[in-house]
């Protein structure tokens, strides 16, 4: 009768167990999340299937955002100081170009996507994470105004250094900050982020009045 | 619905030459009248009557409608299917959204090939007739009208179609480094001006689930949800998106999850 008893409890268990290797769900490990997107794109002339493959940062960053935890601090700066190391001043020694041009290149969403033909020019897009010159009233709001931005700080070596850098790859200040790696990335060339940086630091620039 | 919808296409006929002069809040402010002026008509509804006449069409090798497809709740039950998509289904071990399980349909029932449908689901230049999926996508998500988004999640393929989408929706890469949640993942957050639904808001995540497919006024076109994630990607600087691929049913399974208990209330208009 016992024995009977304690069978009936092993089946149930048994049972139980199964069932619930059958109902729970397993959590998708990384390799195969990154798996199932790279099955679910085309390559095109100007995008290939290796935009998928994460850097060190990405994967960081992207966990990060997902549970919501911060980097852990020895990553994090470990992540800025490559990403400073990254920034390629110019040669010349000048900084500024023409903030007319800079301001086409503040408006131009073009570039880098899978439609596009390889090679061809890309803009920074600025306006559509900031406000920039005031008279623009069609901005985005996912990075701060950069209204005045040359006016409030001057252009002093370091406020012009660190402009540079912040274009060229903005994790050198913030690993995870939601803005493109402009230079890094071989999105602007150095000439076009000189004249993005006329439009933010030349006094004469209508962001400055 | 009709003389209301003849007075929208006059009034629409001036809005490309707006949004083009970059004129996009004057354009807002017009799309936010059409809305008024149309109250319960919708471009949407004749694309929507087109999608209907070709369900219940004899059409492809099989000469067959579609009327006996089954989109999860039952075969020929179509009244609020939308609403409890992606789901799980036996007959093809898997998690389809609405538009894989119409394609699927079209594939079983009519004998079409899949190439054959994949080849160009979605219109491209302003004006051209809109293709047969994106009617018949029209058409099954507007019997969804009313019904409160209630996607299953006991199967475990279910589960993890949305713990793969959640996972996709944080997935920082290209030369970019954006991810979905790169804009979307924030409250209040615009794109020029262009409000950004935080899909980790049930409000936000219920009034962008229940609106789609659309009918874009910039676009004079109704798209679908696989259509949005594919220009989406692409403002991601992502490769091309695969039509029905498995990133874009994991992703609305996620959403769909996110804003369960929502009213749909699609085909919507937008921007
Ligand atoms: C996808 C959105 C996005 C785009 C596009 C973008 N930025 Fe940013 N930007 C941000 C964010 C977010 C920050 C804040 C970063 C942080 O949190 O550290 C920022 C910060 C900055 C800063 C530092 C501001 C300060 O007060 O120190 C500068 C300068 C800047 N951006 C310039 C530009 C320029 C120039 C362009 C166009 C070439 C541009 N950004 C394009 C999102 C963007
Ligand atoms: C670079 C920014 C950006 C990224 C990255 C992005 N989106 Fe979007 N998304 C937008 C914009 C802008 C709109 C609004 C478009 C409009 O109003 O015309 C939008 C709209 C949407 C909508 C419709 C919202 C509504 O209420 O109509 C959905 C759904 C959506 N996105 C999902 C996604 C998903 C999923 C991803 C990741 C695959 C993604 N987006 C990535 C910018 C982005």
């Amino acid at each position: 009768m016992k024995t009977k008893l304690l069978l009936t409890l092993l089946a149930s268990i048994v049972i139980a167990s199964c069932a619930t290797v059958a109902t729970s769900p397993k959590a998708p490990s990384d390799a195969e999340v990154t798996a199932a997107l790279k099955a679910s794109f085309k390559e095109t002339a100007s995008a290939k299937i290796d935009r998928l493959d994460q850097s060190e940062l990405q994967r960081a960053c992207s966990v990060a955002s997902e549970t919501g935890k911060d980097l852990d601090p020895k990553v994090r700066e470990a992540l800025q100081a490559k990403s400073l190391a990254s920034v390629k001043y110019p040669a010349d020694g000048k900084y500024l170009g023409d903030w007319k041009r800079g301001e086409a290149i503040a408006q131009s969403g073009r570039g880098l996507q899978f439609s596009d033909a390889p090679g061809a020019a890309a803009g920074g897009n600025c306006y559509a994470c900031h406000q920039v010159d005031k008279a623009e009233i069609s901005h985005g709001n996912i990075g701060p105004t950069l209204w005045n931005y040359g006016k409030l700080r001057g252009n002093s070596e370091a406020i012009v250094k660190y402009t540079w850098a912040r274009v060229w790859n903005s994790h050198a200040f913030n690993a995870c900050a939601n803005m493109p790696r402009f230079g890094d990335a071989g999105i602007l060339t150095e000439a076009q982020i000189k004249d993005v940086m006329a439009l933010l630091l030349d006094p004469e620039s209508p962001v400055n009045k | 619905m009709k003389y209301k919808f003849a007075t929208f296409v006059v009034a629409i006929a001036t809005l490309p030459a707006a949004s083009m002069l970059g004129a996009q809040q004057d354009a807002q402010k017009e799309i936010e009248r059409y809305r008024q002026l149309l109250a319960d008509g919708n471009p949407a509804e004749l694309v929507e009557m087109r999608g209907e006449a070709l369900w219940k069409e004899k059409r492809g090798p099989k000469n067959a409608s579609l009327e006996q497809c089954d989109l999860g709740l039952g075969a020929g039950k179509l009244e609020g299917a939308y609403a409890q998509l992606p789901r799980y289904f036996a007959d093809v071990d898997r998690v389809m959204d609405a538009e894989s399980r119409i394609v699927h349909c079209q594939i079983a029932l009519q004998g079409f090939s899949k190439d054959e449908l994949s080849k160009r689901p979605y219109s491209l230049t302003q004006g051209e007739r809109q293709t047969d999926h994106e009617a018949l996508t029209a058409y099954v998500v507007g019997l969804s009208r009313g019904a409160k988004v209630a996607l299953p999640q006991a199967h475990p393929k279910e589960k993890e179609s949305y713990l793969r989408g959640e996972k996709m929706f944080f997935f920082k890469g290209g030369p970019y480094d954006f991810a979905c949640a790169t804009c979307h993942g924030v409250d209040g957050q615009r794109i020029r001006l262009q409000d950004l639904p935080n899909f980790q808001k049930a409000d936000n995540a219920q009034r962008a689930f229940t609106t789609w497919p659309a009918y874009r006024v910039s676009q004079g076109a109704v798209r679908t949800m696989q259509w949005r994630l594919y220009d989406c990607f692409r403002q991601q600087r992502f490769p091309e998106l695969a039509f029905l691929s498995p990133a874009s049913v994991d992703l609305i399974t996620y959403m769909g999850v996110k804003a369960q208990g929502g009213t749909m209330d699609s085909p919507a208009i937008k921007r």
